[in-house]
């Protein structure tokens, strides 16, 4: 298991993310890394400072699978805010991937 | 790990892991493949999550195979709740390690899907599952649920392929359910992936009368039984009933048993019934068929062995009384455990469930003869059929256990007497008539023995005697109309 903590707000140094995400994967594979690199490709570009990543690697934990209702690979699950939402698949679409995360864009501008 | 082999004549033996539900693994010849996949059909309600589920009760219990359960439709709560009726611990068996189960949710609304994925969380919940309790069994109850929960049907199909492959490789003995659709065994082809083995369930009402039936349709590399097997799904679960085969090979037995009465035993060739037979006796209301049926039970309790007297109309105390009337004291031999009872009207139960309790109160018994009193109330609440095939597996299962029964069957119509009964009469060994006639300005019960098998009884009518000491024949020479009717031998 390994965390992967986006970068934090200076300005807001004790407040615990807005975002939550908890990605199931099993073994390095192609796909996992794939889906991996667009979330955070996602998070980065629309919640810089703002967001966390847990990845959950069932080849390692397998127990985990049964608890959190796992059966695709990969599996993303926003966490935070509520209500919970499940994605399956590599998440290769970004619109899609936004529009199911409920993110809304941020302008370029604030880039 | 106990598996039986079936020599068959040009292959080589399949290895065979029992189920433990009797009557299927007699008509499988040793019970499922093992490190195979076997597929159960059937529509909703037909029995499947009932029969993978005893298959790893038993294998658990019985034959030191823990099982993983995956449930896709039902929650632990439900399985554990629902089992814990036919009197299983589902939750007991996971605390000892002997069973898994896990309850799969999916729910095609909480998830929506965004490029490439496989089903490998599937494959390592299952593994993990297998590996913690060492299972042999696995059960996936249906897993045609992932084809509605996920929309991508080419993955799933895929995924499916794997699986099976997987269940194989792992040399897991396992049954996998799908649900009847349309003219394919299941609504989205699993049997095209589950070549080994096939069981369909089916669950049909004949009037207001619910029948299950089971088939085996494919065995590969093994024989089997084509036939569709009636089965009852009981207190404890599944029973399967044989089906009419092996009703013939069972030994007729010359034995000779009474029939509790010295006269009758005079007109049945002198020395009763054979031991093993099936014995009709018939007659309208009131004629006495219930005391000589008890008559019969009593001799053989007399003699040490174990009856039992299933009755649909009185209850337990009622007869007592009654039959203490005609000199027979039952008391004694109920408190001694020779005598036992069971008494249920026909209506609270249907006639599957009726059957399944027969069997199994006549296996904790074991009884040596056996009264159905009446066997006519199944006919007047089901179409006569389903009656008469259950009825013949009934009489065959007696026969197998070398159990003398007697059923009682009321006529309702005076006139035609035997018509009426001629449908049962031929599963039957013997056949005994009684009717009351006017006789002058008295009644009286004329009893006669239509048929008895293997053995040159009495055609006479003789008059049935019943008083406070016992019950006689009377010797009678009657003539007239009385006779003119039942000539058919």
């Amino acid at each position: 298991m390994k965390t992967q903590p986006g970068l934090r707000n200076k300005n807001e140094p004790d407040l615990p993310p807005e975002w939550g995400f908890r990605l199931y994967i099993a073994g390095e594979t192609p796909r996992s890394l794939a889906a991996f690199a667009n979330l955070k490709r996602v998070c980065e570009s629309n919640l810089k400072g703002n967001y966390e990543i847990e990845v959950i690697d069932l080849q390692l934990h397998p127990a985990r699978a049964k608890g959190d209702q796992i059966l695709a690979i990969p599996s993303l699950i926003r966490l935070m805010p509520p209500p919970t939402k499940k994605i399956i698949g590599d998440l290769a679409n970004e619109q899609r991937l936004l529009m199911g995360l409920e993110i809304t864009v941020r302008n370029s501008s604030t880039n | 790990m106990k598996v039986i082999h079936l020599a068959e004549s040009n292959r080589t033996p399949l290895p065979k892991s029992p189920t433990g539900i009797e009557g299927l693994d007699e008509i499988a010849h040793g019970g499922l493949p093992t490190g195979r996949t076997t597929l159960v059909s059937g529509s909703a309600g037909a029995g499947k999550t009932v029969l993978a589920m005893e298959f790893l009760i038993h294998g658990a219990l019985e034959y030191n195979e823990p099982g993983v359960f995956m449930a896709f439709e039902e929650s632990e709560q439900d399985l554990a709740a629902n089992f814990a009726s036919f009197g299983y611990d589902l939750v007991g068996m996971e605390k000892e390690g002997k069973l898994s189960i896990d309850h799969v949710h999916l729910d095609r609304n909480e998830i929506s899907e965004n490029g490439g994925f496989d089903l490998e969380g599937l494959f390592i919940r299952l593994g993990n599952a297998v590996d913690t309790i060492h299972a042999k069994r696995v059960v996936l109850d249906t897993i045609e649920v992932l084809f509605a929960s996920i929309g991508n049907e080419a993955i799933v199909r895929s995924e499916l392929v794997r699986l099976f492959r997987w269940l194989k490789d792992r040399g897991l003995t396992a049954i996998v359910t799908g649900e009847r659709g349309g003219s394919h065994l299941t609504r989205y082809g699993l049997e095209e992936y589950v070549a080994d083995c096939v069981i369909v369930l089916d669950h049909r009402i004949d009037g207001q009368i619910s029948t299950r039936r089971l088939r085996i349709v494919k065995y590969r590399g093994t024989l089997h039984e084509m036939d569709e097997h009636p089965f009852l799904m009981g207190e404890h679960g599944i029973s399967v009933l044989p089906l009419t085969s092996a009703g013939l090979t069972h030994s007729a037995s010359s034995e000779r048993i009474s029939s509790g009465i010295l006269d009758l035993d005079a007109m049945l060739d002198g020395d009763g019934f054979y031991r093993g037979s099936s014995v009709l006796v018939s007659g309208t209301a009131g004629t006495g068929k219930t005391s000589l049926a008890f008559a019969f039970l009593k001799a053989a309790c007399d003699r040490g062995e174990r009856a039992i007297y299933f009755g649909f109309e009185e209850s337990m105390a009622q007869s007592v009384r009654n039959l203490a009337s005609v000199g027979m004291d039952l008391k004694p031999l109920v408190e001694k455990g020779l005598l036992h009872f069971s008494t249920v009207r026909p209506s609270s139960l249907g006639l599957e469930a009726h059957l399944a309790s027969m069997h199994q109160m006549i296996r904790k018994v074991r009884p040596t003869v056996v009264a159905m009193d009446p066997i006519s109330v199944f006919m007047s609440v089901s179409e006569k059929d389903p009656v008469k095939s259950m009825l013949t597996r009934l009489v065959d299962y007696l026969k197998m256990g070398q159990i003398t029964t007697i059923f009682t069957h009321l006529s309702n119509n005076a006139q035609n007497l035997e018509a009426t009964e001629q449908r049962v009469s031929s599963i039957m060994d013997s056949w005994i008539l009684m009717r009351d006639v006017d006789f002058g300005d008295r009644r009286r019960v004329m009893l006669r023995i239509l048929k008895s098998r293997g053995m040159a009884h009495s055609r006479e009518m003789a008059e049935f005697l019943m008083s406070s000491d016992g019950l006689h024949l009377g010797n009678s020479h009657l003539t007239g109309d009385i006779d003119s009717s039942d000539r058919k031998n």
